[in-house]
């Protein structure tokens, strides 16, 4: 028998009906996202200071010698390591934005200001939320975004989720791994501390429990700009101290609100957008989309009356098939 | 074989100046090097020296350490008594002087009046201003009277020193004497500076044989200093910049990086916002390493005005990276867009599906047709 209009209207409507029954068994009220994750307890963070950053790129030298990445060369003499951008070879970068003469530095117009770029170590981050297999991992105590290249199986969904642009995918080799910043976690279970805020002359990059960030940021806010101030440098409490101006601040430090918050936070003269950070919601990604496939899983309800259905519906269509046994 | 004429300079450089036409053809190259001068500029310098009368020089002392003048006498090819005597010739300098009182001040005018706007002035520390100028006085006169007095008729005015050039250790905030730079001081903007503290006695040397051999002061930037010793940042030319960019630092003196040469931005380094040749041609003509950075202190920024004596020596430099050059900008585009051959393979792939599934299609309709038999 051929599918006719009334038999296949039959099953669309027995299709339909069970995908109905499923969303009232499992949903007490329609998909519903859920909250923001909390920020782990023992979080730490990093806290990158445009203003203080000079530009000098030892972040960079410094994360290549921690992680053992190669060098990423860009221009025709291949001649330095020069990174345009964050990738499989590079894990941090420090940009630049420059206006018009770009004479004064932290500066929107004829300006020129620094920005660094790496995982931001979302509190809720949409890589973890979307790894099939568990390879993209939160830590529950320190809250470092981590990976596990024996587990991933290459699918590259973290890739396309992250707002920021971060995980990125080999495409030089035919087993390719994930690369991104992991915080030194490697460095963190030596008693050390990343390798950026190591290295940084000027304290621009610094390092420490997420509660001290943000009574460094909260301080860093109140003072007076053109006052001498006091900054630390490698962590925060590290008493190697260098004092000079505060500059003038932009009213917004990125990664206290975005997604949900990021253990990465950023401080600087020109806003944000101009600096290539996107104005970004304050709801999580992972929490509406997780949202929504958790309430058409839950117990695998859904999926397996919608199957029912297309069974159904199938079987109402094929069942002459079985009159006319296979020669 | 000599012929007569080489025979003649090279008796008349060696009872002139006693030194070997050799050694002397050195100092000219020397000199050359010194500005940046192209091939040839030697012969020429030596030409100037040894045929033109020897310039007069006239070099005031005002509020100073007279490093400068110590700076000066350490310069090595040749000797400088033999230049100061022989190849300018220095009518007035209160601490080289054999004369002393009435008898100076009587050589100074005598100077003045004999190579009336020919002489050249160079000055030595800064001039006070405040009070009407008393906080230094020399033969009775005020600093900035006898400056004033001096230049008037002077062809060229040199600043030398950090002092002279823009007011220097006196000046330094709150700055009790008012002291400032010549060209300040007199409110002219002809004034050669050359800071340093001391500065480089080459770039003295350099600068006054450039105008005894071209009859003019070398290229100056907006400060007075001649570029081809100020035109470039101490840190564009550090031997230890590499450190820098690789972020090693020295943390305190005699730390493990600091024994091994490390950068030295950390200890408040202002090499990055200096401008000087000192790593270039270096001091005291004894090798590798000797300028200060060389020695494992930070640079203290003596040629920079607002630097030099006033910022911190221990406070962070704040790099002179305006413009900056080299660094990937926000948005960076990347890749070059497909290739032929990967176009074709796509299109390939592409067409491939499209036979099959046009084959499928065709079999699909057959097997509906043989359903409905």
């Amino acid at each position: 028998m051929t599918v006719n209009r009334r038999n296949f209207i039959k099953g669309a409507a027995g299709g339909g009906a069970a995908l109905a029954t499923a969303a009232v068994v499992s949903a007490p009220a329609p998909a519903q996202a859920r909250p923001n994750k909390e920020m782990p307890p023992h979080a730490v963070g990093l806290l990158f200071d445009s203003t203080l950053c000079v530009g000098c790129k030892a972040c960079v030298a410094g994360c290549k010698e921690a992680n053992g990445l190669p060098v990423d060369v860009n221009t025709a003499d291949a001649l330095w390591d020069t990174p345009l951008d964050i990738g499989p070879k590079t894990y941090n970068v420090i940009k630049l934005y420059a206006n018009g003469t770009a004479d004064h530095k932290d500066q929107e117009q004829n300006g020129f200001a620094f920005i660094k770029k790496s995982c931001m170590h979302c509190v809720d981050p949409s890589c973890v939320s979307v790894c099939p297999v568990s390879a993209m991992t939160k830590d529950g105590q320190t809250g470092i975004v981590a990976y596990n290249p024996d587990i991933c199986i290459g699918c590259r969904y973290c890739v396309a989720s992250c707002p920021f642009g971060v995980p990125q995918s080999e495409f030089d080799t035919p087993t390719p791994k994930i690369k991104k910043c992991e915080m030194c976690r490697h460095r963190q279970a030596e008693g050390k501390i990343p390798a950026c805020a190591e290295v940084c002359p000027t304290g621009a990059t610094i390092f420490g429990p997420l509660t001290a960030i943000n009574e460094e940021i909260a301080r860093r806010r109140a003072m007076k700009p053109g006052e001498a101030n006091v900054f630390e440098r490698r962590t925060i409490g590290s008493g190697d101290t260098h004092e000079r101006p505060a500059a003038t601040y932009v009213d917004h430090v990125y990664g206290e609100t975005e997604v949900g918050g990021t253990q990465f936070r950023h401080m600087a003269g020109v806003p944000f957008e101009k600096l290539g950070y996107p104005d970004l919601r304050q709801k999580s990604f992972a929490s509406e989309s997780e949202g929504i496939q958790h309430t058409l899983y839950k117990g695998m309800i859904a999926p397996a009356l919608a199957l029912a259905g297309l069974v159904f519906a199938a079987k109402r269509a094929s069942h002459i098939d079985d009159e006319h046994p296979e020669e | 074989m000599l012929d007569d004429s080489a025979v003649k300079f090279e008796t008349d450089v060696e009872t002139r100046f006693g030194f070997s036409r050799r050694d002397f053809m050195k100092f000219c190259a020397a000199m050359a090097a010194t500005m940046g001068l192209p091939k040839g500029a030697d012969a020429q310098i030596a030409e100037a020296i040894t045929k033109k009368e020897r310039p007069s020089v006239i070099w005031l002392h005002h509020q100073e350490c007279t490093g400068c003048s110590e700076s000066l006498l350490r310069s090595e090819h040749p000797t400088l008594e033999k230049l100061i005597l022989d190849i300018i010739s220095l009518d007035y300098h209160e601490t080289l002087f054999a004369a002393a009182g009435h008898q100076a001040e009587a050589a100074r005018k005598a100077a003045m009046e004999k190579n009336k706007g020919k002489y050249i002035l160079v000055v030595e520390g800064a001039i006070p201003m405040k009070d009407g100028g008393v906080y230094c006085k020399i033969g009775g006169q005020t600093s900035y009277e006898l400056t004033k007095e001096v230049a008037e008729h002077a062809a060229a005015i040199v600043a030398v020193g950090s002092c002279a050039s823009w007011g220097g250790m006196p000046s330094t905030p709150p700055n009790p004497t008012g002291s400032t730079g010549v060209g300040e001081a007199l409110g002219r903007k002809d004034v050669v500076t050359i800071p340093g503290c001391p500065p480089n006695p080459y770039n003295i040397l350099a600068t006054i044989v450039h105008f005894l051999t071209f009859g003019s002061l070398p290229k100056v930037d907006e400060l007075g200093r001649p570029t081809f010793a100020y035109g470039r940042l101490i840190h564009d030319n550090c031997e230890r910049r590499s450190h820098f960019d690789a972020g090693r630092f020295a943390l305190e003196f005699g730390d493990a990086g600091h024994r091994k040469g490390y950068c030295l931005y950390k200890l408040g380094c202002k090499g990055p916002e200096t401008y000087a040749n000192c790593p270039s041609i270096l001091f005291n003509d004894v090798g590798t390493g000797s300028w200060p950075v060389g020695t494992g202190h930070p640079c203290i920024g003596c040629t920079e005005k607002h630097i030099g004596f006033e910022k911190p020596i221990h406070a962070l430099a704040t790099l002179k990276t305006n413009p900056p050059t080299s660094y990937p900008r926000i948005v960076e585009e990347q890749g070059t867009g497909a290739s032929v051959a990967s176009a074709a393979l796509v299109a390939g792939v592409a067409g491939l599906a499209v036979g099959a599934g046009m084959k499928i299609a065709g079999n699909l309709g057959k097997s509906e047709t043989k359903d409905g038999e």
